[in-house]
């Protein structure tokens, strides 16, 4: 069994693991050829253990460039930089190549790149491609040339080889459906000519296709390429992978934020059947034994003493009360200015004034963090759903002790992310690299999160406060707005903060208002980055979570004020967010707005708009509300994402972005008394299930010939300002302030 | 202490703590991985096994419970309804993350051997204790539909 796991294991191994000498050719060729976007390196068929590519016979190589490798076999596979968590990357990227190469779809398969920068680096982070990663849904948008290029070259090397074979001009090939044909008669499928291919010059000059001309790309039920194997259990990932000889770890970590390790007995934790060791690492107490279910018993049993002098001692009360405080006070950062706010409060005919207060929340998905580490003197390899591969491998080495390029990464599919593998310190890969190291690498190691670990295990969507004052003009325009906003900066303190901060501003914490979004002229957004020892994170749509929770309330409740329609209102304040209106345009029209049938009476229909990650959603909601408890019975939503690549995998993350919005709507909140976390598990961090998800959901896209933009993230923030405005048109009276819902308490403020 | 344990239809033999629960017997043992841990504590369903043909969560259950009995896993899973099911999963594109689908599919097996028409309501009723973090539960429900629509009535029953 331990052998077939091995085998089915090196399947998931990068392509080019290769002897140091193809490793060295390979980074040459592909430094060389490198200018970003350029597609060069084509390598022999090297000695690819992991390669599923089976030779036809001698001579027999494949076509192998740094994005594509077609083999004799037939099959088409695309390399794969960024991390399949769900949104669907293995799937989109191929498809973008897949088009470019006029591939038949059944002959593509999508493998997970290594981590190996700049090539597979992401050009949205950083052009120069430095940082190979995936987030702020990025994953088709810096891709979308790159691979379409790696497509259109490849297409030429075959077109090129056969051209040389049938010597006939290179002009009058086709291609279609992974067989290239001439008038002449002749025919030949991509294995037949990937040889031959191998052997043309790389081109320097491709032609891309007219998009009218795209069969795959916008073809309405591509299939996944990961349908299957998730649906049999097959899908291997990190908590699945089986070395010979490996243990498993479990990390006891201090019970409040910045504690550290002032003692540990380790004898009866020792004394448990199955484990083998317990060792310190810089983040805790590692007990490792020969199986999951040992190394639990053996935590339980194990003693340990917390230094708390420096933890975080303070309770959610405590902190909320601080940022309603510092709200308050004059020295905040201004993060964005536009016109004379003092003067359009003046002139304003109406005033509303609201304060939000949204939670940390976990992002708890459903595979809990685990990887695996094999140390051995002068290599370290990763088995991880690995998300930040060049941050994981810089991290991982300082755990170690070598250098970052001794590091390999073997990338394997998320059970989830949501933003929490993406860590700037690498928290789940670190410890299994120090227990590596503290074990002296005598085996390979397997880290498992339990959930509670992950419950309370800190990296949150910070808590955050936002005081906001708009002002209506006589005839009903909002002419200021201004918004104080308190929340921790994801990236203050990080390796990140000299690249992503901009004058003292975290955008992430400030992006997505509604003066950035909606045409306001006098405006004033500022920034309070409150000290918190609570560590935080981007969860699923970051900054946009909680701006557009109060901007889309505080609009709603503007156009009311007004007495005008909700559409109409924001409509009138998008002339220069053209994308935004037109999803509005769209959502609104599909949901047949403005006819909800038993409208008053428990029911309402609300409607939310928020552009993110480059794509611009907008949702109309309808709710029934009844004994204070909240049902959404449907939801239509209009995405304008560029052109859809994979149509069904966009109407998939829209549905998917819906349903982790509702989940941290109704039930979302980690709270903590005097630093330590309440929520343990399910139980207590409640999130959506089956029954409250809405009945009917459908999805619209916009129409669009531009690049494509995110879609695993924009889906999220519109749904919960949705929902609050929704209960509000519901009659029953109540302005939602805070997530989640608590219409109870709602009611009586 | 060695047990004997029957999975997929073929005896297993192990030597483990009899408290073990057969999430990690099944896993860690016996290297099938199809089943997930997802909770510990029967909360979300990921773990989701047929004892004896019903819906067990594996995660809180003892090996010592389930000896001479039938266990079948999502390796295993081979009834018309399992197999309808993961078609229907295949052609709707319900994973995305796909870390809780082998709980979803187990669950729903179950459901339709004991009631090959379900409704929404009794989809959401069966399917309530199985977490998709991802939310492909309007997927689910329509997977659902779409795989007792091609089950003649008899035939999902055993």
């Amino acid at each position: 069994m331990y052998f077939r796991r091995i085998e089915n294991l090196s399947g998931v191994l990068p392509a080019f693991e290769p002897t140091a000498f193809t490793r060295r050719t390979f980074l040459k060729l592909t430094t060389l050829a490198g200018t970003g976007l350029t597609l060069g390196a084509v390598l022999p068929a090297c000695s690819s253990g992991g390669s599923s590519s089976g030779t036809s016979g001698a001579g027999a190589e494949p076509l192998v460039t740094p994005f594509v490798r077609i083999a004799p076999d037939n099959t088409v596979t695309v390399i794969v930089k960024h991390l399949e968590a769900g949104q669907g990357v293995w799937t989109g990227l191929a498809a973008v190549v897949a088009e470019e190469l006029d591939a038949a779809w059944s002959q593509i398969r999508a493998e997970n790149a290594p981590a190996q920068v700049p090539q597979y680096g992401n050009l949205a982070f950083d052009p120069k491609g430095s940082v190979q990663g995936t987030g702020g849904s990025t994953a088709m948008s810096n891709s979308w040339d790159q691979l379409r290029q790696a497509g259109a070259t490849a297409r030429a090397m075959l077109v090129a080889a056969a051209a040389e074979q049938w010597n006939v001009p290179a002009a009058e090939i086709q291609v279609q459906d992974g067989v290239l044909s001439h008038a002449s008669g002749k025919r030949a499928t991509f294995g037949e000519l990937a040889s031959a291919a191998a052997r043309q010059p790389v081109p320097t000059n491709v032609t891309l296709k007219d998009p009218s001309q795209f069969t795959l790309i916008g073809r309405d039920k591509l299939p996944r390429l990961d349908s299957h194997a998730k649906s049999t259990g097959r899908q291997q990932f990190a908590i699945d992978v089986m070395l010979p000889g490996m243990m498993t770890a479990v990390v006891a970590r201090p019970p409040r934020f910045g504690g550290k390790v002032q003692s540990f007995d380790a004898t009866a934790a020792k004394a448990v059947p199955g484990v083998v060791d317990v060792v310190q690492i810089p983040r805790g107490v590692a007990v490792v034994a020969r199986d999951t279910w040992s190394a639990r018993k053996g935590r339980d049993a194990l003693k340990v003493t917390w230094d708390e002098s420096t933890a975080e001692q303070r309770g959610t009360p405590e902190l909320m009360a601080e940022y309603k405080r510092l709200a308050r006070q004059s020295d905040a950062l201004t993060a964005l200015k536009r016109g004379d706010v003092a003067a359009g409060f003046r002139r304003a005919a109406k005033v509303i004034e609201a304060e939000f207060g949204l939670p940390y929340l976990a992002h708890a998905p459903m595979e809990p963090l685990t990887a695996v580490c094999r140390l051995d003197a002068d290599r370290c390899e990763i088995w991880a759903g690995a998300q930040f591969h060049t941050v994981d491998q810089a991290n991982a080495a300082q755990a170690v002790g070598l250098k970052p390029e001794q590091v390999s990464i073997h990338t394997v599919a998320a059970g989830g992310t949501f933003g929490r593998r993406a860590t700037p310190d690498s928290d789940y890969i670190s410890e299994v690299a120090s227990i590596a190291k503290a074990t002296g690498g005598k085996y390979p190691v397997r880290l498992i999160w339990t959930r509670e670990d992950d419950i309370t295990g800190g990296r949150y969507r910070p808590l955050s406060y936002h005081r906001i004052r708009a002002a209506l003009s006589r005839d009903g325009k909002v002419i200021a707005y201004e918004q104080r906003l308190v929340g921790q900066s994801l990236i203050a303190g990080t390796p990140f903060e000299a690249m992503m901060m901009k004058d003292g501003i975290d955008p992430a914490a400030v992006e997505g208002n509604a003066a950035e979004q909606y045409d306001i002229p006098n405006a004033l957004v500022t920034w309070t980055n409150p000290k918190v020892g609570v560590p935080v994170l981007w969860w699923r749509s970051v900054g946009h979570t909680h701006t557009a929770f109060s901007k889309e309330i505080v609009i709603d409740e503007l156009a009311e004020a007004a007495g005008k329609d909700p559409v109409e209102f924001r409509l009138a304040m998008l002339e220069h967010h053209p994308r935004l209106a037109g999803v509005l345009k769209l959502a609104a029209e599909k949901a047949e707005w403005g006819k909800l049938p038993g409208s008053g009476n428990g029911r309402g229909r609300g409607v939310a708009v928020q552009e993110s990650f480059g794509s611009a959603v907008a949702q109309v909601v309808d709710v029934t509300v009844k004994d204070d408890r909240v049902t959404v019975d449907r939801v239509v939503c209009a995405v304008d994402c560029g052109i859809a690549v994979t149509p069904d995998v966009v109407r998939a993350q829209m549905e998917s972005g819906i349903g982790y919005g509702l989940a941290a709507a109704l039930h979302g909140k980690i709270t903590l008394t005097e630093g330590r976390v309440d929520q343990t598990n399910f139980h207590q961090y409640e999130v959506l299930r089956i029954h409250e998800m809405p009945r009917h959901i459908e999805v619209h896209i916009a129409p669009s010939t531009n690049p494509p933009t995110g879609v695993g993230e924009p889906g999220t923030p519109p749904i919960a300002p949705a929902v609050a405005n929704a209960i509000r048109a519901a009659a029953t009276g109540i302005k939602v302030r805070k997530l989640p819902f608590d219409l109870a308490e709602a009611r009586k403020a | 202490m060695a047990l004997t344990l029957s999975v997929n239809g073929q005896p297993r033999e192990l030597d483990v703590d009899p408290q073990m629960p057969l999430l990690w017997a099944l896993r860690d043992h016996l290297q099938l991985t199809g089943t997930k841990f997802g909770c510990g504590m029967a909360l979300c369903g990921a773990c989701t096994v047929h004892v004896d043909g019903q819906p067990t969560r594996s995660c809180v259950t003892p090996v010592s419970a389930v000896q001479g009995k039938n266990i079948t896993t999502i390796e295993g899973l081979a009834t018309p309804a399992g197999k309808a099911l993961q078609n229907a999963w295949v052609e709707l594109n319900v994973p995305q993350c796909g870390y809780c689908q082998s709980g979803q599919i187990m669950s729903a097996a179950a459901l339709l051997a004991d009631n090959p028409r379900p409704s929404d309501e009794e989809i959401d009723a069966a399917m309530s204790g199985n977490i998709c973090r991802c939310a492909t539960y309007a997927r689910i429900r329509a997977a659902i539909h779409q795989a007792a629509d091609t089950l003649p009535v008899a035939v999902t029953k055993g």
